[in-house]
């Protein structure tokens, strides 16, 4: 237990590093010359990167049997969105700088941007519904509610590799990755229905 | 003290072919043993120490009507935000990956439909014309710009000298292929080498040159030692870094980013405010150091000089 709660807390230190040293990074001007576009991507990765780490919880938890690290996955959750969050803020505030009018015709003639905006409008009721209160108030509605963050996961990939001119190695690993985590979901799924089906069939 | 002798030889005395390749051969041995007795030479030359890491001042450098009085990116942003995939695809992988690259001896191909083929010491080729300060805008076709204080040459001045044939309508440049020093060619995100072209006409106009410096210093290898072309009216990738094959040609070159993606690169490559990017508008682009978006001007602010070059055509059809 000892040691749980010290995975937890580490994670939970070492997620905050990315925003401390976006920060100390801008302010030392070691964000390179031009650091609104590195705060966008480095937020954006971030963002993406919790996400993805949320999806491994499941997978984990089943192969090790080890359940108290369900309890990591609502804290990877809230982390995504809040990275989330940082890169929206960014590209509203210090991209566009509040001009509404262009961020709105980059979201409805931008594929990446519509792609983006679906992302955020997808993480946004989950981080909300995370409470206690919410997850018991939704019941068996929550489980399925939060099987949005599988279409999040997929929409925020497909958004980096629209960004992307020609050098696809990241996003490639990305959809890498999800693959296999939604890949083990989909498999246990269909362990979980095979044995139905063909006991009805014998 | 033969290879002192050899950067002065006059371009017109190194046409005859039995005499340029004797000089080729000679240039050789010089690389193997004497390079640094032959750096001192030319203005270009005194660079050889610098590309080996230090930073070089170039002597005699004129300064040019067409250069903007606009205020000039620090030193910080132009060698350390560069888009030269061939040393990584980061903006500070150029910086970093670039530093060992060996920009001397370097040689350049002079092919196709032009009187004097030929291979050319890059002190050679530059040795003929005065080098002029160019202070140029820069737009990058991913919306950012900055304003580069270049050091090179009129690239008309370098065409004339050539002496291309009637038929040629062309110029395509061609990059350094060396994936053993150009680590981002072991990654095939574009067709390496890199190309890119001009229209005769665009080559022949006074804005574009071929830079062999900036800030009044050698060119750094991550801004495209030794010699380099800058267009400043259209977007950046037309800008090839690193040139070894210059070839005139009668047909329209494949530039890389075309082949990688047609539909979002075209050959002409004009700074055009109205004709967005698929992905992205490039109604307003970021000055580095400024916080709020400029508005991005026709042809980059020079259309006054070369709105002329295309007025026949149809820029959104020829992006
Ligand atoms: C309104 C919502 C969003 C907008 C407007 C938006 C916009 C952008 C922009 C402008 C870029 C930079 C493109 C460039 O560098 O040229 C970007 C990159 C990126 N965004 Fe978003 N984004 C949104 C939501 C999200 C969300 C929710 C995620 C992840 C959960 C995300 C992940 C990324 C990633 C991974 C990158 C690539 C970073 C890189 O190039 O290294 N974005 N986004």
């Amino acid at each position: 237990m000892k040691v749980f709660t010290l995975l937890r807390r580490t994670i939970f230190a070492a997620l905050l590093v990315p925003a401390a040293a976006l920060v100390y990074w801008t302010l030392t001007g070691e964000a390179g010359p031009n650091p609104i576009d590195f705060i966008t991507d480095t937020t954006g990765t971030t963002a993406l990167s919790c996400l993805v780490l949320s999806l491994t919880v499941t997978p984990l938890r089943r192969l090790s049997g080890r359940n108290e690290l369900i309890k990591l996955r609502r804290m990877l959750g809230l982390y995504a969105f809040f990275y989330a969050c940082l890169h929206v803020l960014t590209w509203s505030v210090l991209d566009w700088f509040f001009d509404w009018e262009s961020m709105a015709a980059d979201i409805v003639k931008r594929p990446f941007i519509t792609l983006g905006m679906t992302t955020f409008l997808l993480l946004l009721p989950l981080a909300i519904t995370s409470t206690e209160g919410w997850i018991r108030r939704l019941g068996r509605r929550w489980t399925r509610l939060h099987r949005l963050v599988y279409v999040a996961a997929i929409t925020a990939t497909i958004h980096f590799w629209w960004v992307v001119k020609v050098d696809f190695r990241q996003p490639r690993l990305w959809a890498l990755a999800l693959s296999v985590l939604l890949g083990f979901r989909a498999w246990w799924t269909l362990q979980a229905r095979v044995p139905r089906s063909s006991a009805g069939s014998a | 003290m033969l290879i002192r002798k050899t950067p002065d030889i006059r371009y017109s005395e190194v046409t005859p072919k039995g005499l340029y390749l004797r000089r080729r051969e000679f240039i050789h041995a010089a690389a193997a043993g004497a390079i640094g007795a032959a750096a001192t030479l030319s203005p270009v030359g005194t660079a050889r120490a610098q590309a080996q890491g230090g930073r070089a001042k170039l002597p005699n450098v004129r300064k040019s009507a067409f250069s903007t009085t606009e205020k000039i990116n620090p030193y910080e942003d132009v060698t350390g935000y560069n888009n030269f995939y061939e040393f990584g695809t980061d903006k500070d992988d150029p910086m970093r990956n670039g530093q060992k690259f060996i920009s001397r001896p370097w040689t350049i191909r002079v092919e196709g439909l032009v009187k004097t083929p030929g291979s050319y010491d890059i002190d050679t080729f530059v040795k003929p014309h005065a080098l002029e300060e160019r202070i140029y805008r820069l737009r990058c076709v991913e919306a950012w710009s900055m304003v580069i204080p270049w050091v090179g040459i009129p690239l008309a001045d370098v065409i004339k000298r050539l002496e291309p044939l009637p038929g040629a309508q062309f110029v395509e440049f061609t990059t350094l292929l060396d994936p053993k020093q150009m680590f981002g060619q072991r990654i095939p995100v574009l067709d390496w080498p890199y190309i890119e072209g001009l229209r005769m006409d665009e080559a022949m106009h006074p804005l574009a040159i071929l830079a062999v410096g900036l800030y009044g210093e050698v060119l750094p290898n991550q801004n495209g030692a030794p010699i380099r072309l800058v267009v400043p009216w259209k977007y950046g990738f037309k800008g090839i870094k690193s040139i070894v094959r210059i070839r005139f040609t009668d047909k329209q070159p494949r530039n890389s980013w075309e082949v990688a993606n047609p539909r979002e690169y075209g050959f002409y490559a004009n700074v055009n405010p109205t004709v967005d990017h698929p992905r992205w508008s490039q109604a307003s682009e970021r000055r580095l150091g400024e916080f709020l978006r400029r508005k991005t001007l026709m042809f980059n602010g020079y259309g006054d000089q070369v709105a002329g070059l295309y007025s026949a055509m149809d820029l959104r059809r020829a992006f």
